[in-house]
């Protein structure tokens, strides 16, 4: 649950769209981009706080995708900078960006149906030099790397209970599970920032919960998360830092339960709704004790 | 009708370096297509590169047998690389469509008057297999082999040659697809978007199989042009392409096996289905067939089968269903 205290090492000065961080990871600065006459993202300047988990939401269509797709690469502004760690990224492809340490996860999950579940989890680590096409030929020269690969993916496979499905073919998983299954692959490279569109989305109730859990241990672990999310109670429940965007622009920043408040978001997007969607427990929220949720939501009001 | 006779022809018709063309053309393929799901539809094109480059190095620059075979690789990876640099951003579908018109453009080329003195136009090129033949260890004498195998010296260094370059092919494909680098062609086969957010630089990656793919092609095209002593333009039409396609269909796409499996089953059933309607048709049980037209309906079949083959069994004889289905 985010404090007062906490948020007051996040942000320098006040809270506001565009705030400054105290430790940004990464930086995005006047970012455009435009379909014909649609300024889809219109980003005058936003920081993401390094180790912390940060939501970054708003209504449909307000860019949210666009943006995080303009971070990693996966398609080009029309204007902008943006740097990751200091390190500008404008221009740079998208596996660059991965290489980096900043990985994403896609809304529409991209679990590779036809290869099985953990050799999806290989796939997803770093410096095996048997992806080199010359390397790959000679076995003694990437085993022993596949054997640590393999040994980290196993493990990762056991934190997120998919253990029980390694051979078995990605298609075969529940959506959830393939969910689980692209954060747990996302993870295989250790990566400084994961960028997450949408854990939540067709995520079974009984899974939410597992879900959350892993996005708060991420943060322990040091990785700094961003997740675009529209589920407000996990918003709400897991979250440092909330940032709103509406129509390509950042309209607020600052702590979930400050945020949360701010005239400009309830226009924006909680709408005259915001007070019953809180507090209710809907198809997708977490699966624990009913009340406890209800008591958070209340002391955060 | 000489059912023996038939069987026999079929028989040889496993081993035959025409069939081992095909197979290798296949293995090419199933790196494009079964591997990492490229759309070619140009491989004959892979194969003409591979022997024009040869015939042309020792037919006008004088060049030994091995740097021959060296320049129709290296023809072949050049081809390659002029293919993909512009259409592998291409999504699939598009890709299909460039890759069978570069493959009749190349055919156009070589046929085209322009060129006749290097590349013999329409009559395309003949005698740049002297030195292979002169390789030949195997001493002339009695025929070798036993039944339907039985070969002259000749016959049976071209046939070893042809499936020795088989099997090696085959081994290189079982060590790449077992390998990381195999894993991450799957990947892409998959979803691009997915492998390239987990740091994987995609277009490299399928550059690098076309090229592989590619290679494997232009040694088919070698094998078939030194068994039949010339290249002919009008050889690497769609219809070479679309043989290809069938034998790896047959086989399996995305199978180590089954181009091997597919070519020789293909090329036996062919050879059994001219055999049995010849028969029939010298018999008078089909009279509404001359025996000239046995040989166009067979191919009539062979369109008929492929579309039965994809519509039932995507996997063909040796796949894995789960592993390779049409439909996604």
């Amino acid at each position: 649950m985010a404090n007062v205290s906490e948020n007051d090492q996040i942000a320098i000065g006040t809270a506001g769209p565009g705030c400054k961080k105290v430790d940004p990871i990464l930086v995005a600065t006047g970012v455009v981009r435009q379909f014909g006459g649609l300024r889809a993202v219109d980003v005058a300047h936003v920081e993401i706080p390094r180790g912390k988990i940060t939501a970054l939401i708003g209504p449909n269509g307000a860019g949210k995708t666009t943006f995080f797709n303009l971070l990693t690469g996966f398609d080009k502004p029309d204007e902008g900078t943006w740097s990751f760690e200091g390190k500008d990224l404008a221009g740079v492809p998208s596996f660059k960006v991965a290489r980096l340490g900043m990985i994403r996860t896609f809304q529409l999950t991209k679990a590779l149906s036809l290869l099985t579940v953990i050799e999806n989890m290989r796939l997803g680590a770093q410096e095996q030099p048997g992806e080199n096409f010359l390397t790959a030929l000679i076995r003694p020269l990437w085993r022993k790397r596949e054997a640590e690969i393999t040994a980290k993916a196993d493990a990762l496979l056991g934190r997120f209970k998919l253990d029980a499905k390694r051979e078995d073919y990605a298609a075969s998983l529940s959506g959830g599970q393939r969910k689980l299954l692209e954060m747990a692959r996302a993870l295989m490279s250790d990566p400084k920032l994961v960028m997450l569109d949408e854990p939540m989305a067709g995520v079974n109730p009984a899974l939410t919960q597992s879900l959350l859990e892993h996005i708060k241990d991420l943060k322990s672990n040091g990785t700094t998360v961003l997740f675009v999310e529209h589920d407000m109670h996990m918003v709400r429940h897991i979250s440092d830092w909330v940032i709103v965007m509406a129509e390509g622009k950042v309209v607020a920043e600052g702590p979930p339960a400050t945020v949360m408040k701010d005239q400009a978001v309830i226009d924006a997007y909680l709408g005259a709704h915001h007070d019953t969607d809180l507090g209710t427990v809907g198809s997708k929220t977490v699966a624990t004790d009913t009340a406890t949720l209800k008591s958070t939501a209340k002391e955060t009001d | 009708m000489d059912f023996i006779a038939i069987i026999n022809l079929a028989l040889g018709e496993l081993v035959s370096p025409i069939t081992a063309t095909f197979v290798l053309c296949a293995i090419g393929l199933s790196v494009h297509f079964g591997f990492t799901g490229l759309l070619n539809f140009g491989q004959a094109a892979f194969a003409a590169v591979g022997a024009y480059g040869m015939a042309i190095a020792i037919l006008t620059f004088d060049a030994p047998l091995w740097l021959a075979v060296i320049a129709g690789m290296v023809a072949s990876v050049l081809f390659a690389l002029v293919l993909g640099i512009p259409t592998l951003r291409l999504r699939a579908d598009y890709l299909a469509i460039v890759t069978i018109a570069t493959s009749e453009v190349f055919r156009y080329l070589m046929t085209t008057i322009g060129f006749a003195e290097v590349t013999g136009g329409s009559n395309g090129l003949s005698q740049f297999g002297a030195e292979f033949w002169a390789l030949n260890p195997i001493p002339a004498g009695p025929t070798y082999g036993f039944g339907p195998f039985s070969y002259r010296n000749d016959q049976l260094y071209m046939i070893v040659v042809a499936w020795t370059l088989v099997i090696v092919g085959a081994l290189i494909l079982r060590l790449l697809m077992r390998s990381p680098w195999g894993r991450v062609l799957k990947g892409i086969r998959e979803d691009e978007d997915a492998v390239r957010s987990l740091g994987k630089d995609v277009f490299a990656y399928k550059l690098q199989a076309l090229i592989i793919g590619g290679l494997f092609a232009s040694l088919g095209g070698m094998v078939f042009v030194i068994n039949l002593s010339n290249v002919q333009p009008q050889s690497w039409g769609t219809t070479f392409t679309f043989l290809i396609w069938t034998v790896l269909l047959l086989g399996g796409a995305a199978t180590i096996l089954g181009p091997i499996a597919g070519g020789m089953a293909f090329f036996a059933i062919i050879s059994i289905t001219q055999g049995v309607m010849g028969g029939l048709v010298n018999l008078g049980w089909l009279p509404f067939l001359t025996q000239p037209q046995v040989g166009q309906i067979r191919f009539i079949l062979i369109g008929l089968s492929l579309m039965l083959l994809v519509i039932f069994r995507p996997q063909g004889m040796f796949g894995n269903k789960k592993e390779l289905q049409f439909n996604g």
